[in-house]
C-alpha cells in the first residue's frame, strides 16, 4: 500500500461505552484498498461492537471513521451502505419470507433497474453456488446456506469493502473450505474485514491479523507472527486449547 | 423466475376477469336493494385493501385506518357541498387523507418509534378525530356552506356526478359501477406497486428491516410512502361510503370501525390482496344477516368469529385455501419456482 494514499478505511480513537462498560477503547484501525484483514479475539473483546460502529448501527462515544477520506462517523447504516460498505452480520440478517433469488435481487436492485438487477442476482447466485436452491424460501434453509445467501446479498450490493462477521460459523469442513476459497476470490477486487473464531479458517485466508482483547488492539501483524505470539496464545489461543 | 412471473400474470388476469364479471354481472342478479348492499360491501373492501397493504406487505400495524376513512368521507361531503361538482371532491377525498397520513407517518417513522407505538399513535389519532368531529355541532362549525353537524353527522350529501356535469348525478345503480370500478382500480394499482422494485423493497423491509438498511435502503422513506398510499386508499373508501348512504357521521372514526378493518384482514388473510377483499365482504354480509335477527347480539358473534379464526385459521382463509390448492394441483419441482414476493406469506 502506498503510504501517501488515502486509506480505504481509517478509524481513529474509536471508543464505545455502554453505561459503565467500555466495550471498545481508543482503537485505531487503518485498512488499505483491496486489503484482507482478519480480526480475532476472545468473546466480548469488542469485535462486533467495532463492526457496528463502522457500519452506523452504533454511534461511537468517541472517535471518527473515515471512508476514502470522508467522515462517516454517526451516519445512518443506509448511508454507510451507499458509500460501498457491505456487512454480513454475526447472526444472519436475511429476508426469511423471500426466496434466495429475491433476497439477492433486492440487494442488487438498490443500484440497478429490475432487469439488470435480476441478471446480477442470477450471476451472483451462480458465483456463490446457490443456483440449485435459488427458488427456496430462505427461512427453510440450513444455517450454512443462510450464511451464503447473506454473503451473496452483500456481494450483489457491489460494495468496495465487505465486513464479514463469523462467515464460517456453523459450517462443516467442506463448507468452510468453500467459504475461504470464496473470500480469497472476492479479495481479488474488494477489501474485506473478517471476524472469525475458527483458527483453521484464519490460517486458510489470513495475511494480516488484528487481535482484539478487552476492547483494545493487542497486536496487529502478519498471520504467522501473530499466531506464534505468546501474549496472543495466552489471551486467546491458549484459553481455547485449554 | 420466469415461471413465477407467468403464474403471477395468470393470477392477475384471472382476478381482473372475475372483478369485471362481477361488476357487469351482479346488476343482472341482484335487485336494487341487493346491489346497494353490495356497494357498501365493496366500499369496505377498498378500506380493507388499504389495511391489507400497509399491514400485510408493509408490516405497519395501524389501529387507525378508520381515521383516513372518516377524513375521506368528511372531505368528500364538505368539498362536494362547496364545489357542486363531485370530480374535485373525490380527488380531495383521496389527497387530504393521504397528506394527513404523510404528516402523521413522518413523525412516526422518522421519529423512529417502535412498531407497538405506531399502533398506539394511530389508535389515539382515531379517538381524537372521533371526539373532534363529535363536538362540531352548531353553526360555528361550518366550512363554506357545509355544516359538520356534530354527532349527527352530515346528511344529504350530494352523490357523485358525471365528471364536469353536476346536473347529471349517478343513480344508486350507477354508483355500483363506480364503487366496483374503484375496487378493481385499487387492486390493479396495488398489484403493480407490489410487482415493482419499490414493492419488493417494501416487502423486504417487512421481512428484515436491519438487512434492508445494511443494503442501503432507508426504511423510514419506504414506510412513509406505503403509509401515505394506504391513507389515500382509505380516503377513497370513505368517499364511496359517504356516497352510498349520502351520509357521514363521526361513527366512521369509531374504535369499532377500526377493529372491524383489522378483522377483515385477519379473516381473509394477512399478506394477500384477495384476502382483505373477501374478508370485508364476508364479515359485512354476516353482520347484515345478524342485524336482521334479534336473539343474539351482533358484536358478540363477530367477536366469536374473530377468536375462532385467530385460534383455528391464524393465517386467514386465502393463504390456507391457496396452500391446499397448490398441494393438490401443482407439483413444485425441487428448487423450482416459488410464489413471487407480491403474494408472499407474512
Amino acid at each position: 500500500m502506498n503510504a501517501d494514499a488515502v486509506p480505504l478505511l481509517e478509524a481513529r480513537g474509536m471508543t464505545m461505552r455502554f453505561g459503565g462498560v467500555t466495550a471498545v477503547n481508543n482503537v485505531d484501525f487503518v485498512l488499505g484498498e483491496v486489503e484482507l484483514r482478519c480480526l480475532i479475539g476472545p468473546n466480548g473483546a469488542g469485535k462486533s461492537t467495532f463492526f457496528k460502529m463502522l457500519t452506523g448501527q452504533l454511534t461511537p462515544t468517541a472517535g471518527t471513521v473515515r471512508f476514502r477520506g470522508e467522515d462517516i462517523t454517526g451516519a445512518y447504516p443506509h448511508q454507510v451502505a451507499r458509500r460501498g460498505v457491505g456487512i454480513k452480520t454475526q447472526v444472519p440478517n436475511v429476508f426469511d419470507g423471500l426466496t434466495v433469488r429475491e433476497n439477492v435481487f433486492v440487494a442488487a436492485a438498490r443500484l440497478h433497474q429490475a432487469r439488470t438487477a435480476r441478471r446480477i442476482a442470477d450471476e451472483t447466485i451462480e458465483h456463490v453456488g446457490l443456483t440449485r436452491i435459488a427458488g427456496r424460501m430462505v427461512g427453510q434453509l440450513a444455517h450454512g446456506q443462510r450464511q451464503w445467501v447473506e454473503i451473496a446479498a452483500v456481494l450483489a450490493q457491489e460494495p468496495d469493502l465487505l465486513l464479514l462477521d463469523e462467515p464460517a460459523a456453523g459450517m462443516n469442513k467442506e463448507e468452510v473450505a468453500r467459504t475461504s476459497e470464496l473470500i480469497r476470490e472476492i479479495n481479488k477486487t474488494k477489501a474485506l474485514i473478517v471476524v472469525e473464531h475458527d483458527m483453521q479458517f484464519i490460517r486458510m485466508i489470513a495475511k494480516t491479523v488484528t487481535v482484539f482483547n478487552q476492547g483494545s488492539i493487542l497486536i496487529e501483524d502478519d498471520v504467522h507472527t501473530v499466531l506464534s505470539n505468546q501474549s496472543v496464545r495466552d489471551v486467546y489461543l491458549g484459553r481455547q486449547a485449554a | 423466475m420466469a415461471g413465477a412471473i407467468a403464474s403471477g400474470w395468470a393470477s392477475f388476469a384471472a382476478m381482473l376477469l372475475a372483478g369485471l364479471v362481477l361488476m357487469f354481472g351482479l346488476p343482472h342478479v341482484f335487485d336494487l336493494f341487493g346491489l346497494l348492499q353490495m356497494t357498501v360491501f365493496v366500499a369496505m373492501a377498498v378500506l380493507a385493501l388499504s389495511q391489507g397493504f400497509i399491514w400485510g406487505y408493509g408490516g405497519i400495524m395501524s389501529f387507525g385506518q378508520s381515521a383516513f376513512f372518516g377524513l375521506g368521507g368528511y372531505t368528500y361531503a364538505v368539498a362536494v357541498m362547496n364545489l357542486g361538482d363531485s370530480t374535485g371532491a373525490v380527488a380531495l377525498a383521496i389527497a387530504l387523507p393521504a397528506a394527513f397520513a404523510a404528516l402523521l407517518g413522518y413523525f412516526m417513522f422518522y421519529g423512529r418509534i417502535s412498531d407497538a407505538y405506531v399502533g398506539v399513535v394511530t389508535l389515539t389519532v382515531t379517538v381524537i378525530l372521533f371526539n373532534v368531529f363529535n363536538s362540531t355541532a352548531g353553526d360555528w362549525y361550518t366550512i363554506g356552506n357545509a355544516p359538520l353537524g356534530g354527532f349527527n353527522g352530515m346528511p344529504s350529501v350530494p352523490p357523485l356526478n358525471i365528471p364536469g356535469h353536476p346536473d347529471e348525478p349517478l343513480d344508486p345503480g350507477q354508483l355500483w359501477y363506480a364503487a366496483m370500478g374503484s375496487l378493481i382500480l385499487v387492486y390493479v394499482l396495488l398489484r403493480g406497486v407490489l410487482a415493482s422494485r419499490f414493492g419488493r423493497v417494501v416487502v423486504a423491509i417487512r421481512e428484515n428491516e436491519t438487512r434492508a438498511m445494511l443494503l442501503g435502503y432507508d426504511p423510514r422513506l419506504y414506510k412513509l410512502l406505503t403509509f401515505t398510499l394506504g391513507g389515500g386508499i382509505a380516503g377513497l373508501a370513505g368517499c364511496l361510503f359517504t356516497n352510498w348512504g349520502s351520509f357521514i357521521s363521526p361513527t366512521a372514526f369509531s374504535l369499532a370501525q377500526s377493529a372491524q378493518i383489522i378483522i377483515f384482514v385477519l379473516v381473509g388473510g394477512l399478506g394477500t390482496l384477495l384476502g382483505p377483499i373477501l374478508g370485508a365482504v364476508a364479515i359485512q354480509y354476516m353482520v347484515t344477516l345478524i342485524g336482521a335477527q334479534q336473539k343474539v347480539d351482533g358484536n358478540l358473534i363477530v367477536g366469536v368469529v374473530l377468536i375462532g379464526f385467530v385460534l383455528l385459521v391464524p393465517q386467514g382463509v386465502v393463504p390456507v385455501v391457496r396452500n391446499v390448492l397448490q398441494r393438490l394441483f401443482v407439483r413444485t419441482p425441487r428448487g423450482g419456482t416459488a410464489p413471487v414476493a407480491s403474494e408472499a406469506r407474512p
